[in-house]
């Protein structure tokens, strides 16, 4: 193989890999908003929120315990109190753009942002 | 048997390999089943082999009619489009990259593979919404790399080893 195909294809490869990084940081960066929150607990719909209305829900296990306090304000979506031991979720910042997730792992809630579009209409708004 | 008889014969011997690979290539199961396009291209072996053997007449012969036969034999109208603005830009670039002689025949088969992932998607582009289109052509170029470079490996591999015998009539 001569030296200078070597180069040119490592270029090539490269400049080409690069490229595709480019583009999948473009696809995180510049998500769009979704336009609601889908709460799931142990996996199970939980139910879904719009983030164009603000409101506060207490997150319930089975058996009634208040674990997480989401709270929806300004269009984006945050857990403002948790049982959890970590606080993660608590600590976690505002999401409103389309795939984002809090995770709370102790407590098995998941929220994560949706968009109507993408399949899960959310025409089960509590 | 005279000149034009052989070149006839031996470019329909290409069309038919061409086809057979094509043929591998719809029975393995598809690399991502949610990005339309995204194939091997595996009958590129045969392109990038004719490329530097054969010149690029015989390459553009062979491109143009696999992609009119694939479509009658497996596939719809719409395919056709894509698959021939895929084919093209494909060809093109190669043709273009083989004369700048820069790249190994596996460096013009990677950028061959892309160009035909990303000519596929660029007729299909108004179907899909921008965020989706950053993500399909990043998947597309990655996978476009990949199956470029075995390809090229194959098809480097031809161009090495095929007898001068079978390619021209005995000049
Ligand atoms: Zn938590």
């Amino acid at each position: 193989m001569k030296k200078r195909h070597l180069r040119g294809d490592i270029l090539l490869i490269g400049g080409l890999l690069l490229a595709a990084a480019i583009a999948f940081a473009c696809v995180f960066l510049l998500r769009g908003d979704g336009d609601s929150v889908r709460v799931t607990v142990d996996g199970e719909l939980y139910g879904v929120y719009a983030l164009s209305q603000d409101v506060t829900v207490d997150i319930r296990t089975a058996d009634g315990e208040a674990n997480n306090r989401l709270v929806i304000r300004d269009g984006k979506a945050q857990v403002e109190t948790a049982t959890c031991p970590d606080g993660i979720c608590a600590a976690h910042y505002p999401i409103f753009r389309d795939g984002e997730s809090i995770v709370c792992l102790p407590n098995r809630v998941v929220i994560t942002v949706v968009t109507a579009q993408s399949g899960d209409a959310p025409d089960v708004i509590a | 048997m005279n000149n034009k008889a052989k070149t006839a014969a031996f470019t329909g011997l290409c069309i038919a390999l061409a086809l057979v690979l094509a043929y591998v290539e719809v029975l393995l199961p598809p690399l991502f089943p949610a990005i339309p396009g995204v194939k091997m291209g595996l009958p590129n072996i045969v392109i990038v082999f004719l490329l530097y053997r054969r010149g690029g007449v015989t390459a553009a012969t062979v491109s143009l009619l696999r992609v009119v036969l694939v479509t009658l034999l497996f596939g719809n109208a719409m395919a056709f489009f894509y698959s021939l603005a895929g084919g093209a830009l494909s060809l093109v670039l190669m043709l273009l990259l083989r004369r700048l002689d820069l790249l190994s025949p596996v460096g013009v088969s990677v950028a061959g593979g892309v160009a035909h992932n990303v000519g596929q998607i660029l007729t299909a582009m108004l179907l899909l919404d921008t965020t989706e289109l950053g993500y399909y052509l990043a998947v597309l170029i990655v996978s476009g790399v990949v199956a470029g470079v075995f390809v090229g490996l194959c098809g480097a591999l031809l161009i090495k080893k095929v007898p001068e015998k079978l390619i021209h009539n005995g000049k």
